[in-house]
């Protein structure tokens, strides 16, 4: 409860070092999303993709949420983008990056992206407004995330599952037959 | 605690010098107990004998040749990556190794779901070690990063899943609270001995070493780093320091994942007769730990030296047809038990 959250909950609750520290991330989080939509590089990109993860995982320590920060690095980190290097590196990836890489639909591409952060901007604000965290944060511990999605998230969460254990049996059917 | 009356930056250079000791002497001791002298008693040889006693000092002598090799990085190799790829492999085993406790009060980070992260953070090597087999321009290293990459994403899974049973049955994802679950139960009764998860758990505990020898990719889960087929995979381009990181990274990592199976199936820091709380517990708590690290590494390497090398296609079908419905019927049993007790 303590170790990683030290910054989070110490003496002044939203302390200035957590600010600078709120800054810094973002910082290298917007260099690393830049990097990764314009870099000719497939590999690269994937890497930049690691480093904006990782920095959102960053994000949710310092607000004293560590379980959906662990949640991050295993899901998005440790998973899925090592799914993505691995699909790149099956294919044709070379050392160099590709100068011939496709960018016809890069006007789309940046109408989708504002549209998606119009989206997400309108809701964060609409939703929160001038909300502001409580003084004594404290962190979110897995028994209250766990108490959340089995009493008032229980008919979504179980239908997730559900999904996804079928989607797992489903697989190592599939992978039986040959 | 003296802990407390250090101010916080002091607090944080002890801990680094303490999680780099703690990953650097169960690495050396390995280095130099298992693959030095127990192979070669295996063998009927008597391995290093020159360098100290007892060749004792050999481990030194070989650190100080790799510091003076010439660091080589392959003219069409990706330059920055190839050079990142060995630390972000050291990196996780350190990550890891902050989770885990050594006693009462003796724990880097006692965090609220240790269990979680510490497999979280595990996976974090796999990016590493693509990266390596890519960055180095040589088909086969690539193709050992990618055998690597699909090893431990076919493995990590049934890890997990073992663990979850583990997790059930302590009721907590923390792992202070798992070594507590396991010194306080009882055995039908019985409470002298605590209930080490080995006992209910056994299932768990066999899912867990054998993920654990293929995502250390230790024989017979080797094929990332074959020599007769691929001259070691992801490490071939390496040399010197970098080398030496990446042979660190490995044996540390057996040590990291002993350190995880022993505070989830053997009781961790705790011994059955000491009390749990005392003060002498934070000496000698590292001790007892250490010595089951030291014989769950020793299976480890029992078997790496034993067992011929696995096919490709036996390593996955083994993994998904077998480790993981076997683990999700354990899950599926310790529930039951769980609810019926």
């Amino acid at each position: 409860m303590t170790g990683l959250l030290a910054v989070a909950n110490g003496a002044a609750p939203i302390s200035v070092a957590q600010n600078v520290g709120f800054g810094a991330i973002a910082l290298l989080m917007v260099v690393g999303a830049w990097r990764c939509v314009t870099t000719s590089n497939v590999v690269h990109a994937a890497l930049w993709l690691v480093l904006v993860l990782a920095g959102a995982a960053a994000q949710y320590v310092l607000m004293a949420a560590e379980f959906v920060a662990v949640t991050q690095v295993l899901v998005y980190v440790g998973a899925i983008v090592v799914l993505f290097l691995f699909g790149i590196m099956l294919t044709r990836s070379p050392i160099g990056g590709d100068a011939e890489l496709s960018r016809a639909n890069k006007a789309s591409a940046a109408v989708t992206g504002l549209a998606m952060v119009a989206l997400l901007g309108f809701t964060l604000v609409d939703t929160f407004g001038g909300d502001r965290l409580p003084a004594d944060l404290a962190p979110t511990t897995a028994s209250q995330v766990s108490d959340a999605v089995f009493s008032r998230y229980l008919l979504p969460f179980e239908a997730v599952s559900i999904l996804l254990t079928a989607a797992l049996v489903g697989a190592i059917v599939i992978a039986r037959k040959e | 605690m003296m802990l407390a009356q250090l101010s916080y930056w002091q607090q944080s250079i002890l801990r680094v010098l303490l999680v780099l000791a703690a990953v650097l002497l169960p690495a050396g001791t390995f280095v130099y107990v298992f693959l030095f002298k127990v192979v070669s008693f295996m063998q009927s040889r008597l391995g290093p004998m020159e360098a100290g006693p007892y060749g004792s000092m050999q481990l030194l002598a070989e650190v100080g040749k790799s510091l003076q090799k010439e660091d080589i990085t392959p003219e069409r190799a990706d330059r920055t990556l190839f050079k990142l790829a060995p630390y972000l492999v050291v990196g996780t085993v350190l990550l890891v190794y902050l989770a885990v406790p050594f006693g009462p009060d003796a724990y880097f980070a006692n965090l609220d779901a240790g269990v979680f992260y510490a497999l979280a953070v595990s996976s974090i090597s796999v990016i590493g070690v693509l990266i390596a087999g890519w960055a180095s321009a040589n088909k086969y290293s690539l193709l050992g990063g990618l055998r690597a990459a699909g090893q431990l994403i076919a493995y990590e899974l049934p890890m997990v899943l073992a663990v979850i049973g583990v997790v059930i049955q302590a009721g907590t994802l923390n792992l202070q609270g798992i070594v507590a679950a396991q010194a306080g139960g009882r055995i039908f009764g019985f409470g002298a001995l605590g209930l080490p998860y080995f006992v209910t758990q056994l299932v768990g505990l066999v899912i867990f070493l054998i993920a654990m020898q293929a995502e250390l990719t230790q024989t017979p889960f080797d094929m990332p780093v074959a020599e007769s087929e691929l001259v070691t995979g992801f490490i071939t381009e390496y040399t010197g320091l970098r080398f030496l990181l990446f042979f660190i990274g490995e044996f540390a990592s057996v040590g990291a994942f002993s350190a995880l199976a022993a505070t989830l199936f053997l009781g961790g820091w705790y011994f059955p007769g000491l009390d749990i709380d005392a003060n002498y517990m934070n000496v000698l708590g590292p001790v007892i730990l250490f010595a089951k690290i030291m014989l769950l590494a020793f299976v480890v390497f029992w078997v790496r030296f034993t067992y011929p090398r696995f096919r490709e296609d036996q390593l996955q079908r083994f993994a998904w047809k077998f480790l993981i419905p076997l683990a999700l019927a354990n899950i599926f049993v310790t529930m039951i038990l769980k609810v019926a007790f």
